[in-house]
């Protein structure tokens, strides 16, 4: 379904991709890993086209994004959905008028249809009710939600998750990580989230994928990430922070 | 010479970084223009903008034409009264707030209100990935964002510079008539006399082209944000003093063109 080839991308004259490759088949749930700073978010940036790499080709489905115009873009952005780490939820916009913006764009103009499809994704993400109120007025792991049902409201065939339980409480996390695995089942998407939550690649990863100084260094099913002896690896799978300086 | 070396440094910096801004400037205009055309016009969104601009600028742009006028005309009056010119401030009022005071101040408030507006509120969209949000719903950020805005203040500039000008010369001559007791009939007289089509062609042309900086000066700040909440106030304190300077700067060259153009015979 996507595959990235030989990815690269500097921020600031400093490397941060060098050299990518993945590939995420049809309704796989792939997470990637790695340390703040390593350029995951860069990357799914790149696949949503939100950021050019400097080298390297994005295939979707057979089709080569890299290079296309904005114009040209657009289609391929339907297929793709994408919850940004802080929900993105456009703060002049209700819940509603937030899930219906992306029906909008595409040219469904019957109120009662959206309102139809705004009530169901909403259901789906439980925050049924929630229609009239801002997003002000939510608490974080709502806005995620509410950003995760505009997210799906055109059904994407692939889902980018960046950072989805990142400064949520674990009770929440762990709403939000079954939320995933749910959509994933119901609507056939296929996932790639980033995160450094291990609680979280564990529970919604069929494949993890650790980021290191710019490439993917190790991947494996959960259980073989667990067992990897590979200090990198494990030093981050475990949470030590051996081998880093404290000063203090 | 290590001093002098790096103060030629600094200051080939400020050059290229300015070169660059302006770049930025002129491709965002040149992006905007284009977007017009490409993509249906969102007139809900440019009719909000219409009303934050031009209904909610009224009243600072109308005390701030009235007392410009009314100041004006007293101050002239203390000159001309001298020479026994009385009847020479109407003209003089209405000549300066047509080709200068008028399109100047009004669009340096607008500079100050919608451009700061304008920048921050895009800078705040783009620190919470709102902009990228649109791009992602398959939305362009010039398209949905910019153009309403670009159009908003394009359209709103000239009708609130014609409206302080109609209050400056009101005033001016409320001033000079009532308070000061010079003879009403020779002041409209003079006033329409001495005023040409031209002066108010003057005032309309320069709030447009003014309009056309503060709204690409403030969207381009706003679009360009650095991140964190400080960009946010220190990209608002640019984009209205770099709008306010360039709008002084490009009023200079804009009154010696006008002039050389509307009044060449």
């Amino acid at each position: 379904m996507l595959e990235l080839k030989g990815i690269q991308k500097s921020m600031g004259g400093q490397a941060v991709l060098r050299g990518v490759n993945l590939k995420i088949g049809s309704a796989e749930k792939v997470v990637v890993i790695g340390r703040s700073g390593c350029g995951k978010s860069v990357m799914l940036r790149i696949i949503m086209g939100l950021l050019t790499p400097e080298a390297g080709e994005v295939f979707f489905e057979g089709t080569r994004l890299t290079g296309l115009s904005e114009e040209a873009w657009n289609p391929y952005r339907k297929k793709i959905g994408m919850l940004f780490q802080g929900a993105a939820l456009f703060d002049s916009l209700s819940v509603f008028d937030n899930l219906a913006f992306p029906l909008r764009e595409h040219g469904e103009k019957n109120e009662d249809v959206l309102r139809e499809k705004v009530t169901e994704a909403l259901k789906i993400v439980s925050l049924s009710g929630t229609e009239e109120k801002m997003p002000a007025e939510l608490s974080g792991g709502m806005k995620k939600r509410a950003a995760l049902a505009r997210a799906i409201i055109c059904r994407p065939a692939l889902m980018l998750y960046d950072e989805p339980t990142t400064g949520l409480d674990p009770i929440v996390a762990d709403s939000i990580n079954r939320l995933i695995l749910h959509l994933g089942k119901m609507l056939g998407m296929a996932s790639i989230v980033v995160t450094h939550d291990m609680t979280s690649a564990r529970m919604v990863g069929d494949r993890i994928a650790y980021l290191h100084e710019g490439k993917i260094y190790f991947q494996g099913t959960p259980e073989q990430v667990d067992k990897c002896e590979d200090p990198l690896v494990r030093d981050f799978v475990r949470g030590h922070a051996e081998g880093i300086d404290v000063v203090g | 010479m290590g001093q002098v070396m790096y103060l030629l440094g600094k200051l080939g910096t400020l050059f290229t970084d300015s070169c660059r801004t302006a770049g930025g400037v002129f491709l965002l205009l040149g992006d905007t223009l284009r977007s017009m055309f490409r993509y249906r016009l969102r007139w809900d969104q440019m009719l909000e903008q219409m009303y934050f601009i031009g209904i909610r600028s009224q009243v600072v742009v109308l005390t701030t034409g009235a007392f410009t006028g009314a100041v004006f005309a007293a101050q002239v009056w203390f000159q001309f009264k001298r020479f026994g010119m009385e009847s020479a401030i109407g003209p003089t009022v209405s000549i300066a707030m047509c080709r200068e005071l008028g399109p100047v101040l009004c669009c340096l408030l607008l500079a100050g209100r919608v451009g700061a507006a304008m920048a921050a509120e895009l800078s705040s969209m783009k620190i919470t990935e709102q902009v990228d949000a649109l791009r992602a719903l398959g939305v362009y950020p010039v398209e949905y964002l910019i153009v309403p805005r670009f159009l908003a203040l394009v359209i709103s500039a000239p009708i609130l510079t014609a409206l302080a000008l109609v209050t400056g010369i009101g005033v001016g001559y409320f001033v000079a008539v009532k308070i000061f007791g010079v003879d009403g009939a020779y002041y409209w007289d003079n006033t329409i006399k001495f005023t040409d089509r031209k002066d108010v062609m003057i005032a309309l042309i320069k709030s447009f082209i003014f309009a056309v900086i503060i709204a690409s000066i403030a969207c381009h700040k706003g679009m360009n944000c650095p991140p964190g909440t400080a960009g946010v106030g220190k990209t608002t304190t640019e984009a209205v003093v770099n709008a306010s300077l360039a709008l002084l700067i490009v009023n200079f060259f804009l009154t010696v063109l006008l002039n050389a153009l509307l009044y060449s015979n």
